[in-house]
């Protein structure tokens, strides 16, 4: 069988290269833990510890930014090929609705009891997952630049307009504001921080009936629009990497954007010193006098699958809590993420993350239908930023749009 | 050749596009009959690090048995076909009754999601499958006219819009184009318009949807030529040439002829390959300004929630549409089939 | 073609010269941008602030002391161990180029050497197939091969690709079969060979230049796959493609878009050998065997 030498050979050098962490006692004993998920730093590190435990019959992590689409058919077998997928809120919903994890309150009665409550994501009363990171939009501004101005950060999308009016005035910048703007996810993800930020809810309650097509929608889509003339013309192209390279790049004074990129912009790589240094973060703006942000919270956590043995569910359980535990920060892993894990201490540049969290901002709505209604978005809103349909028109295609979705999906009739 | 050679022969190729086409195929067409169970939503409090909020869920056990009963999901027919996001029936029967002109009435027919794809896919393919081919024929006729040893080096160069990955090709003259990158420039400078910006403006971006299109599928196109004129057979030119003929009736009566069939080849494979334009459109960030069909598929599986059966109808159009594209060439072929 | 008799007039000399001229610009031209950007750093690159840095290494000479410098190569082929992608690339392209070739000859010459309607409705259906827009066709696999503890491997990848590549490599390698004369095959036949012998003494011998040309285009389509194996391969097993775009970062966290840079300019040198190295296999597969439509 020389072809399977062949190929065993690739699969050999393959696992040989892997970095592996200290192995730990986390008093499993046999059980297999495989893991899926995105392929950040930070659930690396998760990953690389939770594998490290002693004891475990195997241990498996595939981290690949496709995660998505490869995390519930590779639940959905019985055996469950991954026994558990790290997720955000977003993309839990996906695996709650097709029912492939299972919940986690007796496998906590018996070995979780010291993880913090904070951590544990509830719905309907039995705990899905467990959180250990965080992560929120929030404003990033150039401190010399309105310093020169003589303005203050910004607090609201108003005070952002003035500011942006005033530094296009003077001259300094013609394009002051950036922002993940590029038509599909980006900009949807745009248009639910400013619409929750206006007080606007998606549905009509209890139910899945879309209702966005009101005030606070049309007062929405004017505020993006009014932000997006002081953008670069070519904004709806910018997604978060193309934003960060103008801002490295000194084109933009102010921007709304992830925490979990600003460590980057605020480093000595890929800008001058005037940028770097001058770089700071704020809290997430408020719109229109609201008192809540316009912005959501994130997390990301792990699920345990529901189609495996109940001793692979307890290793994987306990493997995971220790990928999460207190032992795993150190020097290198305490700057990869805001975590939700004693003993971290934040950098200055988590700060808008913590002021959001501190804010009261609205997490990001895990709701069994709203991937679709953030799909809807997506496709539509570009629109109306190019000026080509009303305000209204828009959100009604929205509407249409998510509702011929949902019906297919069998969330209305 | 006898029917029993011929299965045995085929065997080995017509199993593996059973196994890995044909039955996923059927699937494909088979999902796209059918929508998703009811869900039932019950209203909820979810817990998290940020505090509680009320939301709906799906009331698993509720709907688990209807899912035990049928697995496919609910039986619709022609519905998801019908539906907005798709050929739109009603719609497009409203837009029709409401529309002033036959310009009104399409500019309306943009709004829905599978017109717009529908738009962009056949201007694309219109455009770029004659392009394609004309100048993969130039570009064959002057490689094939440079000296012996050259030729090697000038097929790799040819090849490598086709070599150098589209996701980061992509990325590169996407910011080649970029308004202050290096093609940019230049076309600023060319059209002395100081806020010529081709990312911002629809038409020039379908534009370079296009050119990128041409760019990148000319050298398919060139090495098929470029393959059937070392085969143009030199005593019929020389013929030719006794019997006076000049040079460019020795092209069109003489090398023209020789390569149609190639051309019927290429135009088969390019009016396939540009109906399923998709990388492209990903690739320089172009939603909000070209939609396709293959773009309209690959965003209802990458949502947070993938919609399979949209997915399925939006496949099963395109092949319909493939298909009708290449009846022409098909017919054609069926005539000559056999004689050749 | 070019014979000495057919001498051509200056005017038309200058025409092919110029078209030849604009044309390698224009394709080989980004090729060149991005070998030269490779050695700077992301800022210069895709230099926001003036497209002339990318030029003279502004910030690259900032950030490391020199307007050159390997960062990008070393990122991408030590720290993320690029070669291992390298290596499954190989080995998927290898195999499914041979796999293609050796299903589609069979099938290809069968259909061009049988005269029955069947054969015609055959390559028809093969064609309708590749009409199917790939991504759905994973989205079909994914849930049967889990089922069947067959995801994430190399030979699943390879296999599909074969599938995929089929009706193409059938279209083309048929039309190369007619081109071949009958009486040959059929002359062995009357001589006592069976049909399987006819094609393996007589028919192999004189195929292979078709069947170069056709195992060009299954390389490149390989090499060059990203909707299948980014979905269908493990982690471990990634080939190039996948990797280099998990080199892009997601919409929460940066990327390494340099080392994505280095590993694509990188990896383009091999592939300039191997044409050199088949060059004159090429021309003349290109040269023996027309294809017909």
């Amino acid at each position: 069988m020389k072809l399977k030498n062949i190929l065993m050979a690739g699969s050999f050098l393959a696992a040989a290269g892997a970095t592996t962490a200290m192995a730990a006692d986390c008093g499993i004993d046999g059980g297999r833990l495989s893991i899926i998920g995105n392929e950040f730093p930070a659930i690396q590190t998760v990953a690389r510890n939770a594998q490290a435990c002693e004891g475990l019959s195997d241990a498996e992590a595939n981290l690949t930014a496709d995660h998505q689409t490869i995390n519930l058919p590779g639940m959905q077998g019985n055996p469950a090929e991954y026994t558990t997928a790290i997720v955000a809120n977003s993309s839990i919903v996906a695996l709650i609705n097709e029912d492939v994890i299972r919940p986690l309150d007796d496998l906590i009665a018996a070995h979780g009891q010291d993880i913090p409550t904070q951590q544990l994501i509830t719905i309907n009363g039995q705990v899905m997952a467990v959180a250990f990171m965080a992560n929120a939009q929030h404003l990033v501004y150039r401190a010399d630049i309105l310093e020169q101005i003589g303005a203050e950060p910004p607090k609201t999308y108003e005070e952002m307009l003035a500011a942006a009016e005033t530094i296009r005035s003077e001259g300094i910048l013609e394009y002051p504001l950036g922002g993940a703007y590029a038509a599909g996810w980006n900009l949807a993800q745009e248009f639910v921080n400013m619409y929750l930020g206006h007080g606007g809810s998606f549905y009509e309650p209890g139910t899945a009936q879309v209702s966005i097509n009101n005030e606070a929608g049309v007062a929405t889509l004017e505020m993006l629009k009014a932000l997006s003339e002081y953008m670069n013309p070519d904004f709806l192209t910018h997604d978060s990497n193309a934003t960060s390279a103008e801002w490295e790049a000194g084109n933009v004074a102010l921007m709304n954007m992830w925490g979990s990129r600003t460590g980057v912009l605020m480093d000595a790589e890929g800008s001058e010193p005037q940028v770097y240094e001058n770089t700071a973060v704020a809290g997430p703006m408020t719109v229109a006098g609201a008192g809540t942000p316009a912005s959501t919270l994130w997390w990301d956590g792990w699920t345990v699958a529901k189609n495996i043995s109940d001793e692979d569910a307890e290793a994987t359980f306990k493997a995971m809590k220790h990928g999460i535990s207190p032992a795993i920060l150190n020097d290198e892993t305490m700057g990869q993420a805001v975590w939700m894990i004693e003993g971290y201490t934040p950098a200055p540049v988590n700060e808008g993350v913590f002021s959001a969290i501190s804010m009261g901002t609205t997490p990001y709505p895990m709701l069994p239908h709203h991937g679709l209604l953030h799909t809807a978005l997506g496709d539509n809103i570009a629109d109306f930023l190019q000026g080509d349909e009303s305000a209204e028109q828009t959100l009604s295609d929205i509407e249409a749009a998510y509702t011929a979705a949902a019906r297919e999906k069998g969330f209305v009739n | 050749m006898k029917h029993n050679a011929f299965f045995w022969f085929v065997l080995p190729s017509a199993t593996a596009m059973m196994l890995f086409i044909f039955f996923p195929i059927v699937s494909v067409v088979i999902q796209s009959f059918h929508v998703a169970h009811e869900q039932v939503i019950i209203e909820v409090e979810n817990c998290g690090p940020f505090g509680c909020t009320t939301a709906t869920a799906i009331d698993q056990e509720a709907t688990a048995a209807l899912r035990e009963e049928q697995p496919l999901g609910r039986f619709a027919g022609l519905e998801i076909y019908k539906d907005r996001n798709h050929l739109a029936v009603n719609e497009f029967a409203q837009t029709w009754q409401q529309s002033e002109g036959i310009g009104d009435f399409v500019v309306r027919l943009m709004n829905l999601p599978f017109y717009k794809a529908l738009g962009f896919t056949l201007t694309y393919v219109a455009v770029v499958t004659p392009l394609t081919i004309l100048f993969g024929f130039i570009i064959a006729v002057a490689v094939n006219s440079a000296a012996r040893s050259l030729r090697g080096p000038l097929i790799f160069f040819t090849l490598l819009p086709n070599i150098v990955t589209p996701l980061i090709g992509g990325l590169i003259l996407f910011w080649m184009v970029d308004a202050r990158g290096v093609i940019g420039t230049a076309l600023r400078y060319l059209a002395d318009d100081p806020s010529l910006s081709v990312k911002a403006d629809t038409g020039l971006m379908w534009i370079m949807l296009m050119v990128y299109g041409v760019w990148s599928s000319a050298p398919f196109a060139f090495i098929v030529y470029y393959a059937g004129l070392q085969t143009v057979s030199t005593d019929t030119l020389e013929a030719a040439r006794i019997d006076g003929a000049s040079r460019w009736q020795q092209i069109r009566h003489v090398v023209i002829p020789h390569l149609l069939p190639l051309t019927t080849f290429i135009a088969l494979i390019q009016l396939m390959d540009n109906f399923r334009v998709f990388e492209p459109i990903i690739s320089f960030n172009a939603q909000a300004h070209a939609t396709s069909l293959s773009w309209a598929i690959y965003n209802d599986l990458s949502g947070e929630t993938q919609q399979l059966s949209s997915a399925a109808a939006t496949s099963v159009l395109t092949v319909i549409g493939v298909a009708i594209l290449l009846s022409p060439v098909l017919v054609r072929t069926y005539r000559s089939y056999g004689k050749a | 073609m070019a014979s000495k008799a057919q001498k051509r007039p200056l005017a038309l000399q200058i025409v092919l010269f110029v078209t030849l001229v604009v044309w390698m610009i224009a394709a080989a031209f980004p090729f060149f941008w991005t070998l030269w950007g490779s050695f700077k750093v992301e800022a210069d690159f895709f230099s926001l602030n003036n497209w002339t840095n990318a030029l003279t290494g502004r910030m690259t000479e900032i950030e490391t002391g020199d307007t050159f410098t390997t960062q990008g190569y070393y990122g991408a082929w030590v720290q993320e161990e690029f070669w291992r992608a390298a290596w499954n690339s190989t080995l998927v392209c290898l195999f499914v180029v041979s796999i293609s070739l050796t299903f589609g000859t069979l099938g290809g010459y069968a259909l061009a050497r049988s005269t029955y309607r069947y054969a015609f409705w055959f390559l028809l259906i093969a064609l309708i197939f590749r009409a199917m827009p790939p991504i759905t066709l994973v989205s079909g696999y994914l849930p049967v091969f889990f089922d069947w503890n067959i995801w994430g491997y190399l030979p699943t990848a390879i296999i599909v690709l074969v599938a995929i590549n089929q009706p193409f490599t059938l279209w083309m390698l048929h039309s190369f079969f007619k081109n071949i004369p009958q009486d040959l095959d059929e002359s062995a036949m009357v001589d006592g060979c069976t049909r399987f012998q006819a094609f393996r003494y007589v028919i192999i011998p004189v195929m292979w230049p078709g069947v170069i040309t056709t195992g060009l285009f299954s390389f490149l389509l390989a090499y060059n796959d990203f909707a299948v194996t980014a979905m269908i391969l493990d982690k471990q097993n990634q080939t190039m493609v996948p990797k280099i775009a998990s080199f892009l970062g997601t919409t929460q966290t940066k990327g390494n878009v340099m080392f994505a840079v280095a590993a694509v300019v990188s990896t383009t040198a091999p592939l300039f050998l191997l044409i050199m190295f088949f060059q004159r296999q090429i021309v003349s597969g290109l040269t023996a065997g027309a294809v017909k439509g």
